[in-house]
C-alpha cells in the first residue's frame, strides 16, 4: 500500500531537484542555527547543572567581593551536617596579558579534593600538590593553552594581591593537572591557601569564601540557615547558598540569553514555515494536471492528501536531519576551541528531540494547504488547467 | 547595441516584470520577509553591541586620567591608601582650583538588588564618592528628588540602574548587610556608566565596609588630554606609589572591549548564516518567477530584446524585493528595539551595566546594504539563466 506511494514520492522532488534543493538547504540552516543556539544555551547552563546539591557556599552577606574572617572555618566545621569546609579567595590571577584574567583560587588542597570528588587527577599528583606548598592544580584546558606540564614553574601574576616584597608576581609549580566529566569547566587554578595566606602583604587571616560540603543535599536549606545564624549581628554576616543556585545567579545576570536566543530562533523558524509553504504551493499548483491524472487512474483524496502531506514532511526532515548533523559536527570538532570560551558546548539530547518535533510539525503545517487544496480537487477541474 | 536603446529595453522589461508582480504576490513576499527576517536580526543584535559601546563611550573622557593600582585593570581589585591618594593628586598636570586638586578619590563596591524584570539578584555597583566626583564627570545632573548629605545613611541612584532594578524607589529603605541606607535622589549622567550605579558618601562608605581611609581608584581632571603623558611619567618616577594612569577613555574601551567582541562575533555568525538560508529562499522566488515567465522571456528575445536587459531585469527585480525586506526589517527593529532599556553583567567589572539598544543610521544602512546584496544574489542565477535560455526551447515551453 505504502509502497506504491514511494516511487511517486521520490520522483515529485526530483520533478525541480533545484528547487528542492534549495528548500532543504534552507531547511538546514534555520535547523543548524538551532542546534547551534541550543548548544550555546546548553553550555551556559552547564556550569548550574555540573554545580553539586551537596555544596553550600558561604559568602560575605554584602557581596561576594568583601571578605570574611579565616576564623570561621573552624566554627562552620563544627555545624550539624557539615562534612567538609574549604576556603577560597578571588586571586586576580594573569598570565602574559593582564586582560587576560585566569580565574583562580587559593584554596586547602586536602579538603578541596575531599569537596569536588568530581575532579579527575592522578592520585600521585594529588599527593604531590597536597605536599608542595607552592604546587597548583591546573585545569586541561590552560596547560594546553600554556603548553604547561606537570613540575613547569610558573611566574603567575596577582592584579590584587601582593607579597610582603611588593612584588605581585607568585612562583608556582605546576603540581597536578585536572580534567572534568563532560561540561565542566577545566580553565582554572587552584593555589595552595598556606603559601598564599603567608605570602601575602595585605588581609591576614581574611579569606573570600568557604565551600562547604554538607552530607544530605536535602538538608541543604537547613544547614545554610545554620551556618548564617552562627555569624547573624558580627561584623561580618554571612549568606550562605547552594553552589547551584549560586551558579544560577551569574547566569541570570547575563541577561536573559534564553529569550534572546529563542527570539532569533523563533524568527529563523517563522522564515523557513513560509519558504517551505510556498515551495509546496507552487509544486502543487505546477501539479494539479497530474494530481488530476492520479485521481482519474483511481487514487483515492486522501491519498492524495497523504502524499502532499510526506513530500513536505520528507522535505523539512531531510534539512532537519542535516542541520542537526551540521550543529553536533561543529560542536565535536571545534571542542578544543570551545574548551577555551564556552565549555560545555554541544548539541544536548533533548534539543534532538525537540529537533525531531519541529520537523515533523514545520513539514506537516507548511504542507497543510496545498494538500488540502490537492485533496479537494476535481478530477474535471484538474485536467482543463494546462 | 547602443547604450540608450539597451537601457530602454531594461525599462520596458523591468516594467513588465513589476507590472505582473502581483501575480507572483505569495512567492514574492516570502523572499521579502525572508530578507526582512534577517535584517531585523542583524541589526537587532548589531544596535545592542552599538547600546553597549554607546554608554561606556560616553563614560570614557580624555581630558580625564583614571588612576589605578599598577597590574590593576579594574576598579575592584585596585586600591590606594590615604598617603597614597595625597602623592598622586599632587602630580603637575591635574587641574586645580580654590578647593584644591580636581581628582575624586572612590570606593568600589557591590551589593545585591532585584532585576524588575525577573526579581532575581544582580550585582550593582554601589560607589562611595566626595563632591568632587561631579567634577570629573560630564553632564551630571539630580533629575528626582535630592543629592545625598555627606554622613547620613543615604543613596542617589542612577537613572539605568533605578529603571532596571526593584526597591529603589525614592523614599525607600534598603538594606545592604546591617546597615541601611535611604534613598533620597535619581541622577543621570550624560547616559553614561555611572548611570548603572547607586551612590554615597565616600567616608561614610568606607566606615561602614571598614575600608578605613583607602580608596580603590583616582579619577583625575587633566589640564588637557596632552598632560596625561606628563602625568604618568611623573607618578611612574615616584617611589612612594605604584599606579597604572591611563585615560578615562581607554579605561572603558578595555573594559567593554570582550562584551562587544562578543556580540560582534555572534552576531556576525548568526547573520551570516541566515543570510544563507535567505538567499535559498530569494533563488527559489526568482528560478520561479523566471520559470512562470519563459514564455514571455523568450518572445521577447525573439522580438530582438537583447540578454543582457533580461538578466538586468531579474536582478533589478530581485533586488527591489531584497531593498524592499531591508526596509522592512529595519523598520521593524528600530520602531520595537530602538531605546529598549536593557542590563547585563560586565565580566570585567563583576558588576551590572545598564544600555539602551540603539538602532543608529550607520546600523540601518549596514542592514539595508546586506539585503541588496542577498537580493542581488538570489537574482543572479536565475536571470543568468532566463537569459541562456535557446529562444525555441522556449517558446514551445507551456
Amino acid at each position: 500500500m505504502i509502497a506504491k506511494y514511494l516511487p511517486l514520492l521520490g520522483s515529485s522532488l526530483r520533478r525541480k531537484r533545484l528547487r528542492t534543493f534549495f528548500t532543504v538547504a534552507s531547511i538546514l540552516i534555520a535547523f543548524l542555527l538551532f542546534g547551534l543556539a541550543e548548544s550555546m544555551r546548553y553550555a551556559f547552563a552547564s556550569g548550574v547543572e555540573v554545580a553539586g546539591a551537596d555544596r553550600l557556599l558561604t559568602m560575605h552577606k554584602i557581596s561576594f567581593t568583601q571578605l570574611l574572617p579565616a576564623s570561621y572555618e573552624n566554627r562552620i566545621k563544627a555545624v550539624d551536617g557539615v562534612v567538609a569546609v574549604a576556603p577560597q579567595t578571588w586571586f586576580g590571577a594573569w598570565f602574559r596579558d593582564p586582560h587576560n584574567q585566569i580565574p583562580a583560587f587559593p584554596t586547602k588542597p586536602e579538603t578541596f579534593l575531599r569537596i569536588y570528588p568530581d575532579f579527575i587527577v592522578p592520585q600521585a599528583q594529588k599527593q604531590a600538590w597536597i605536599a608542595d606548598r607552592t604546587g597548583i592544580l591546573i585545569g586541561h584546558a590552560l596547560t594546553d593553552l600554556y603548553g604547561w606540564k606537570v613540575g613547569d614553574t610558573v611566574p603567575l601574576k596577582s592584579s590584587i594581591w601582593r607579597k610582603l616584597d611588593g612584588s605581585d608576581t607568585w612562583d608556582v609549580t605546576v603540581r597536578a593537572i585536572f580534567d572534568m566529566p563532560e561540561g565542566g569547566d577545566t580553565r582554572q587554578i587552584f593555589l595552595n591557601q598556606d603559601y598564599f595566606e603567608e605570602g601575602k602583604q595585605m588581609a591576614k587571616g581574611y579569606i573570600g569564601w568557604y565551600v562547604i560540603k554538607i552530607r544530605d543535599p536535602d538538608q541543604a536549606r537547613t544547614v545554610s540557615r545554620r551556618i548564617d545564624a552562627l555569624f547573624a549581628n558580627s561584623p561580618a554576616e554571612t549568606k550562605t547558598s547552594s553552589e547551584r543556585a549560586m551558579a544560577q545567579s551569574f547566569v541570570n545576570q547575563v541577561g536573559n540569553i534564553g529569550a534572546i536566543l529563542t527570539a532569533i530562533v523563533g524568527a529563523v523558524f517563522f522564515t523557513m514555515l513560509l519558504v517551505t509553504a510556498n515551495t509546496m504551493a507552487q509544486s502543487v499548483r505546477e501539479r494539479t494536471n497530474e494530481i488530476g491524472v492520479l485521481k482519474t487512474l483511481g487514487y483515492s483524496n486522501p491519498g492524495v492528501l497523504g502524499l502532499v502531506l510526506s513530500e513536505s514532511v520528507l522535505i523539512t526532515t531531510l534539512g532537519g536531519v542535516l542541520g542537526m548533523a551540521a550543529a553536533w559536527w561543529i560542536g565535536v570538532q571545534f571542542a578544543s576551541v570551545f574548551r577555551q570560551y564556552l565549555p560545555g558546548f554541544q548539541v544536548p539530547g533533548s534539543a534532538f528531540v525537540a529537533a525531531g518535533i519541529y520537523m515533523v510539525g514545520l513539514g506537516l503545517v507548511a504542507g497543510a494547504v496545498p494538500a488540502v487544496q490537492a485533496m479537494r480537487l476535481s478530477i474535471v477541474e484538474a485536467l482543463r488547467r494546462d | 547595441m547602443n547604450p540608450a536603446s539597451w537601457f530602454n529595453q531594461v525599462v520596458t522589461v523591468t516594467e513588465m516584470n513589476l507590472r505582473n508582480l502581483p501575480a507572483r504576490l505569495g512567492t514574492s513576499l516570502v523572499a521579502v520577509i525572508g530578507i526582512g527576517g534577517v535584517v531585523a536580526v542583524l541589526v537587532s543584535l548589531l544596535s545592542m553591541g552599538e547600546g553597549f559601546r554607546a554608554a561606556l563611550d560616553l563614560s570614557g573622557r580624555d581630558d580625564v586620567a583614571m588612576i589605578l593600582r599598577g597590574g590593576s585593570s579594574d576598579e575592584l581589585s585596585s586600591g590606594f591608601s590615604r598617603d597614597e591618594f595625597n602623592v598622586i593628586v599632587s602630580a603637575p598636570g591635574i587641574v586645580r582650583d580654590a578647593r584644591g586638586p580636581v581628582a575624586s578619590g572612590e570606593l568600589y563596591t557591590i551589593v545585591d538588588l532585584p532585576m524588575r524584570s525577573t526579581g532575581t539578584a544582580a550585582n550593582v555597583p554601589f560607589r562611595g564618592v566626595t563632591s568632587r566626583a561631579v567634577d570629573v564627570r560630564d553632564q551630571f545632573r539630580i533629575v528626582a528628588g535630592r543629592m545625598f548629605e555627606p554622613g547620613k545613611d543615604e543613596v542617589i541612584i542612577g537613572r539605568g540602574a533605578f529603571a532596571q532594578f526593584g526597591n529603589v524607589d525614592l523614599g525607600r529603605v534598603v538594606t545592604w548587610g546591617s546597615h541601611s541606607w535611604r534613598v533620597v535622589g535619581i541622577f543621570e549622567a550624560g547616559g553614561s556608566v555611572s548611570e548603572s550605579e547607586v551612590w554615597t558618601d565616600l567616608t561614610l562608605l568606607q566606615g561602614v565596609y571598614r575600608r578605613g581611609n583607602s580608596v580603590q581608584c583616582v579619577r583625575a581632571k587633566l589640564e588637557s588630554p596632552a598632560t596625561l603623558r606628563s602625568v604618568k611619567a611623573a607618578l611612574e618616577r615616584d617611589p612612594r606609589v605604584n599606579v597604572s594612569v591611563r585615560s578615562e577613555r581607554d579605561f572603558y574601551a578595555d573594559q567593554s572591549r570582550i562584551l562587544i567582541g562578543l556580540v560582534k562575533y555572534v552576531g556576525t555568525t548568526i547573520a551570516v548564516l541566515m543570510g544563507i538560508g535567505a538567499v535559498f529562499a530569494a533563488l527559489n522566488t526568482m528560478y520561479s518567477a523566471v520559470s512562470s515567465r519563459t514564455r514571455e522571456i523568450a518572445t521577447l528575445r525573439a522580438l530582438g530584446f537583447g540578454a543582457a536587459p533580461v538578466v538586468t531585469s531579474v536582478l533589478l527585480e530581485s533586488v527591489m524585493l531584497g531593498l524592499l525586506g531591508g526596509i522592512v526589517g529595519g523598520v521593524l527593529v528600530y520602531f520595537v528595539l530602538n531605546g529598549y532599556q536593557a542590563s547585563t553583567l560586565n565580566w570585567a567589572s563583576f558588576s551590572q551595566i545598564t544600555f539602551a539598544f540603539t538602532v543608529t543610521p550607520r546600523l540601518l544602512v549596514t542592514g539595508l546594504v546586506y539585503s541588496l546584496i542577498l537580493g542581488f544574489i538570489g537574482g543572479l542565477l536565475p536571470g543568468v539563466r532566463a537569459a541562456r535560455m535557446p529562444v525555441t526551447a522556449g517558446l514551445r515551453e507551456l
